[in-house]
């Protein structure tokens, strides 16, 4: 029977079928799913990692140890995983092993554009790149045997619109081939010069192989057409081609991202008039034709921003424009927002009332930045709040008790622990709030190393966030609740005076979680309500002004309460 | 069959995905090619959020640009102009018309835009507006106002109505059955 299924389901139905038996991931959108789904079979073990770097190592270890492995992540999850991935490419595999990366052209929610095939090329690690869910299944079930072909990791590249749309898949039987025999084997498994000089070898001879291999395989395949136009293209966009330029164009489509075959690209090439390479973010294949002396066209025609789609290949290749609708009005933006009852809110608005210079980090509080709470002055990556206040505050020292950093339960495990022990050890007058919302909010409510839960929901034991800032030599801890705007204002001001490192852990959970019990909806009072708009500054989806009064959207409304501690006229009244 | 394309339009949070899964799997049962293409991540918190839904013999991109849909299902009355110009010369549009400010408005930075049906009937589109809320209230809870929209879209394909109450029936949960049949009902029933 054919299913539905968005890329990301499909994926983690191929490795099953493929055999995977242990898979370990830390989320990120647009690759979450894939671990969400792979947790939902008994018969493969999951988990959700503290960061990338761990995942990818426990991935290897299974394989190494004979299990086929899975470990998956966003674009940028693969920088904090690249320490193992070149190192793996060298040991290769024992049982195959897998890496989802993905990319987010576009990016609809991501810190910038990176575009992972060059982490192929440059760990020396094939990459398969499927274009629809029917492939991604195929794709993923598939590199289980390449990958043990090849003895090499096998990198598994998808963007945002393969990850995230619905596409008919069949599910298949589950290859299950069971958990092969180890041998001790230093030369191979132990990457100390010696050993890496005679495996590097091996790798630039396996790169030969998976070329010669990439030439004729069935994931690189022609569909010839009428041959004016020819198009070489992956992913997503062999799809925009196909619909924008249909049976008047012949196709390269391109499954095998790395290593690009080079014969089959020349062959292509001369059967067709004019050659456009169809490609997102950098020109990748691009460079490799053009290095290959095939002429075609690409970036200069095309762009290196954002996402590609049907209607710029329909403009830039036919020259054809769609016409369309557009009504006389003035359209107010609408920005993401901080939930109705979100407990990072409180926080921010204490922290924007004591003017301090705040240095953000990744997740759903990166929401602080935006108004009206902007309080946020910046955010890099995944635990540079941390570290990047501590390296502010050895910078500026004087202006060390105006500044914090704020970072969320499952960023701060990921990777501002370590920038935490850099403040006690190094010791800089910092103070670290930690939103600690007992889950993983931005992708969709993960668990992680603090909720006391794993992937399947099982009970299990929580880091102990306290004690964690005491054992790495935080001596002041302090806890606040923030929907206590009075309580966290004045803890956070008596830790921003003291003359030591401290950490504040704000700690509330989020409000969507299904455990938490919402209040009944406030309600204005309009006899009370003066129209100050006090209630406003705090930038909540439920509250709106109208006819000169707040009122409160009792759909969205959880009460919270926070709006009414900003109430100097006591309008805001518990709903029956 | 030459591609449909069908846009759900909306704010983060209103249940625009769980009519596209409803829409999805009605023209899989039909034995169609079905692309349908979501966003999650940030712009689910509050923001504007967009699915597309495609189907025909064979689909080939999941994404719809201007001027390319046959439908516009809007959950909220600025999106439906924020997303006008998605519409095919000719298309229809329904729209829901309630009204949430987005942030720009609430802090008095930006106004909600009056008479939004009006324009988008002036700028040529053939509009369908639907008080959702009022008959998801009648049907039983504001809750079911995404099930309400899909029953007026429902109206307007060629599939049949048992087709799309099985569909109904397969998608929510069983617990909230009576009430999403009503209000699937409300809303097929609208004219
Ligand atoms: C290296 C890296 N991995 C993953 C992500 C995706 N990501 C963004 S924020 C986030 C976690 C947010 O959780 P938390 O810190 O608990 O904050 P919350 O969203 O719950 O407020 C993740 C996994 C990323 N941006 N960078």
């Amino acid at each position: 029977m054919k299913q539905l299924k968005i890329g990301n389901e499909a994926v983690a139905m191929g490795l099953y079928e493929g055999g995977c038996r242990v898979a370990s991931s830390y989320p990120g959108t647009p690759s979450t799913e894939i671990t969400e789904v792979i947790s939902k079979y008994d018969d493969v073990y999951s988990e959700w990692a503290p960061n990338e770097k761990v995942a990818m190592e426990v991935a290897v270890g299974a394989a190494i140890a004979g299990a086929r492995s899975f470990c998956g992540m966003k674009h940028v999850g693969l920088n904090v995983a690249a320490d193992p991935l070149f190192t793996a490419s060298y040991t290769g595999v024992n049982a195959g092993m897998v890496i989802a990366v993905a990319d987010d052209p576009g990016m609809h929610s991501s810190q910038n554009e990176q575009d992972s095939r060059h982490y192929a090329r440059a760990s020396k690690t094939l990459m398969l790149e499927p274009a629809d869910s029917a492939d991604c299944l195929n794709f993923a079930k598939q590199a289980y045997t390449l990958s043990e072909t090849f003895d090499t990791p096998v990198l598994l590249r998808l963007t945002t619109r393969v990850a995230h749309s619905r596409s008919l898949v069949e599910a298949g039987e589950r290859d299950d081939c069971g958990v092969k025999e180890y041998v001790k084997n230093p030369q191979k498994y132990v990457m100390m010069p010696a050993n890496a000089r005679t495996r590097h070898v091996v790798v630039e001879q396996r790169t030969l192989d998976e070329l010669k291999w990439a030439e004729t395989c069935e994931f690189n395949r022609v569909e010839m057409n009428d041959t004016k136009i020819g198009v070489i293209a992956a992913g997503i966009c062999y799809q925009y081609a196909k619909e924008a330029l249909g049976k008047n164009a012949s196709y390269l489509k391109l499954g095998c991202v790395w290593p690009l075959p080079v014969q089959k690209i020349k062959d292509f090439a001369a059967q067709c008039d004019k050659v456009y390479v169809l490609e997102e973010l950098d020109p990748f294949i691009e460079e490799h034709c053009k290095m290959n002396g095939v002429e075609v066209i690409g970036k200069e025609a095309f762009t290196m921003l954002g996402e590609y789609s049907q209607s710029l290949i329909a403009k830039v290749i036919l020259g054809k424009e769609t016409e369309s609708l557009t009504a006389d009005l003035d359209i107010p933006p609408r920005p993401p927002v901080l939930c109705s009852g979100c407990p990072h809110r409180g926080l921010f608005y204490c922290l924007k009332r004591l003017g301090v210079t705040v240095s953000g980090d990744i997740g759903c509080y990166t929401l602080g930045a935006a108004a009206p709470l902007d309080t946020i002055d910046t955010v890099v990556c995944m635990g540079a709040s941390v570290s990047g206040l501590h390296g502010r505050n050895k910078a500026d020292p004087d202006n060390a008790n105006k500044s914090v950093a704020v970072i969320g339960d499952s960023t701060f495990i990921h990777s501002g622990v370590t920038g935490l022990i850099d403040i006690a050890y190094n010791q800089s007058n910092s103070t670290v709030i930690i939103l600690d919302n007992s889950i993983t909010g931005m992708t969709g409510h993960q668990e992680n190393p603090t909720t006391g839960k794993t992937i399947k929901g099982d009970p299990t034991t929580a880091v102990n966030l306290e004690a964690l800032a005491k054992a790495v030599g935080i001596d002041r801890v302090r806890v606040v609740d923030p929907y206590d705007l009075k309580q966290t204002e004045s803890v956070i001001k008596e830790e921003l005076a003291a003359d030591e490192p401290s950490v504040v852990i704000s700690r509330r959970p989020c409000a969507l979680l299904k455990y938490v019990k919402h209040e009944k909806p406030l309600k204005v009072n309009p006899d009370k309500c003066k129209g100050c708009k006090s209630c406003m500054r705090i930038g909540c989806p439920s509250i709106s002004f109208r006819d000169k009064k707040a009122v409160i959207d009792f759909t969205q409304c959880i009460g919270c309460g926070v709006c009414s501690q900003l109430c100097a006229f006591d309008a805001m009244e518990k709903g029956e | 069959m030459e591609t449909k394309s069908i846009m759900i339009v909306g704010v983060g949070g209103q249940g625009t995905l769980l009519a596209s899964r409803l829409l999805g799997s009605v023209l899989t049962n039909e034995g169609y090619d079905v692309k349908v293409s979501e966003v999650h991540g940030m712009s689910q918190r509050g923001g504007s959020v967009v699915t597309y839904v495609k189907y025909g013999d064979e689909v080939s991109s999941p994404i719809i640009e201007k001027g390319e849909a046959d439908y516009i299902l809007s959950f909220e009355q600025l999106e439906a102009a924020r997303w006008l110009p998605f519409l095919k010369i000719g298309g229809k549009m329904i729209v829901n018309t309630q009204q949430m400010d987005p942030m720009p408005v609430v802090m008095g930075k930006a106004q909600y835009p009056a008479g939004v049906i009006d324009a988008l009937q002036k700028a040529g589109a053939d509009v369908t507006a639907v008080d959702a809320l009022s008959l998801a209230v009648q049907a039983g809870s504001a809750k079911a106002a995404n099930v309400v929209l899909m029953g007026v879209l429902a109206a307007k394909t060629d599939i049949g109505f048992d087709t799309w109450m099985q569909a109904v029936e397969q998608t929510v949960p069983p617990k909230f059955l009576d009430l999403n049949r009503k209000a699937f009902e409300l809303g097929y029933q609208y004219q």
